[in-house]
């Protein structure tokens, strides 16, 4: 799918950009936040903790992805990871494209799983 | 790769308060959890954090003062909630949190009163006690967290069990059908009932935050994985795998009549806000009946008195 256009109001419309933070320590890997993350940031890393879980981190190439929804710090039973606006971004036609290929990365990696 | 946790001495205070200064603050919610108690005892899977993250979210939301606000919770692992939490907050023994919630409503009316317990404790050993307050309408929050089993104790059947589900008590089945908990409350007389598991986590916090806007009594009921004391003998998995089948089965019907929503194992769930209704709550029942009457009498009196 392409959008061949601009929206009209993309004026008022920004794009926000999150940054995710994880306090390693306080996970105990039950792996909520990896399983609903809507935009898929996230994965199990191979390192240990000081409880020997294996903390979330973000997967590679997917730090802009993060849209500041927050998903992950409301349904961490923990409290071990939040997320921050770091920006609120212009839409730009680049912005466009790129919404179409973030998703469809993401129904390749499911399927990989599966 | 290092491993190092917890550089304490013995006897060591100082250490000891250092590191609970260094933990705390990390997260955005540490202003509302008591410093030095996280992490919590709750098990790895378990729904209880994010019904208390729900909860703080809620409270972020509608601007509830701390000062403003109390906890009471029971017993069982939902009752650790009052310990957490950095507000007024009270353990009360097994079963009355809703007694004492009642009389503090009562006396202190400028407090937003929350009871936050299981469903062990509140429908139970607390069940008469649930039912006469919501009779009353008395101005409180009951955030029930559902996990159909009593967990802390080993998870031996309870009043929530599904029929035919197996505990550490019925390993052949529980041969006795469950309560419809949104049911019992509509029919003893709250004004807001929902119910919500904990894989709905935004429907939560909006449905917490609109009983925040309530008076009278307020009904949540939240479905919580437990993996340890309702999973593992009902081959559920784990409490990720409970929060899928919650992704699969629920339906959210809001408005639902309340007696179609009872909960069978490995059936369908349903969700949404069932009753939401006006209703005069204890206190207003009372300035209008006893206190009027009662000055009027003692007016009255005072000028036959005078005259």
């Amino acid at each position: 799918m392409r959008f061949w256009r601009l929206p009209l109001d993309a004026e008022h419309h920004s794009i926000p950009r999150g940054e995710v933070h994880i306090i390693d320590n306080r996970c105990k890997g039950c792996g909520f936040c990896v399983e609903f993350c809507p935009n898929g940031c996230l994965r199990e890393s191979k390192r240990f903790n000081v409880k020997g879980y294996h903390p979330p981190e973000m997967v590679y190439g997917a730090e802009e992805d993060c849209g500041d929804c927050g998903l992950c710090s409301l349904i961490c039973p923990e409290f071990a990871i939040y997320t921050q606006l770091k920006e609120a971004k212009k839409i730009t036609e680049d912005d466009i494209q790129k919404v179409t290929t973030r998703y469809s990365r993401k129904d390749r990696r499911y399927a990989k799983k599966r | 790769m290092k491993v190092r946790y917890r550089a304490l001495h013995p006897f060591d205070k100082e250490a000891e308060e250092r590191h609970i200064q260094e933990d705390h603050g990390l997260h955005p919610y540490d202003e509302y959890l008591k410093p030095g108690r996280i992490p919590h005892i709750w098990c790895p899977g378990c729904g209880l954090g994010i019904v208390v993250t729900a909860f703080i979210e809620a409270m972020k939301q509608k601007n509830v003062p701390v000062a403003q606000s109390a906890v009471v919770s029971g017993i069982g692992c939902t009752g650790r909630v009052a310990g957490y939490l950095d507000m007024d907050t009270y353990h009360t023994t097994h079963g009355r949190a809703i007694p004492f919630a009642t009389g503090l409503a009562l006396v202190r009316q400028d407090l937003i009163v929350t009871v936050f317990s299981g469903d062990g404790d509140l429908f139970a050993i607390g069940g008469n006690h649930l039912i006469h307050a919501a009779r009353r309408n008395v101005n409180l929050k009951v955030i029930c967290v559902n996990n159909f089993n009593y967990g802390m104790t080993g998870g031996q059947v309870a009043p929530t069990t599904p029929i035919d589900a197996r505990t550490s008590t019925t390993p052949f089945g529980n041969a006795e059908p469950s309560f419809n908990l949104p049911h019992l409350a509509h029919a003893a007389g709250a004004v807001y009932v929902a119910r919500w598991t904990t894989y709905h986590a935004r429907q939560l916090v909006h449905s917490i935050s609109q009983a925040f806007d309530k008076k009278g009594f307020t009904f949540v009921e939240v479905v919580a994985p437990c993996p340890t004391g309702f999973g593992r003998p009902n081959k559920l998995g784990s409490g990720l795998d409970e929060m899928r089948h919650y992704r699969e089965v629920c339906e959210v019907r809001n408005g639902a009549d309340p007696s179609e929503v009872e909960i069978r194992l490995r059936e369908k769930i349903i969700v949404g806000t069932f009753v939401d209704v006006e209703r005069p709550d204890f206190m207003e029942h009372y300035q209008s009946l006893v206190v009027a009457r009662a000055q009027a009498k003692a007016k009255s009196k005072g000028k036959g008195k005078a005259a």
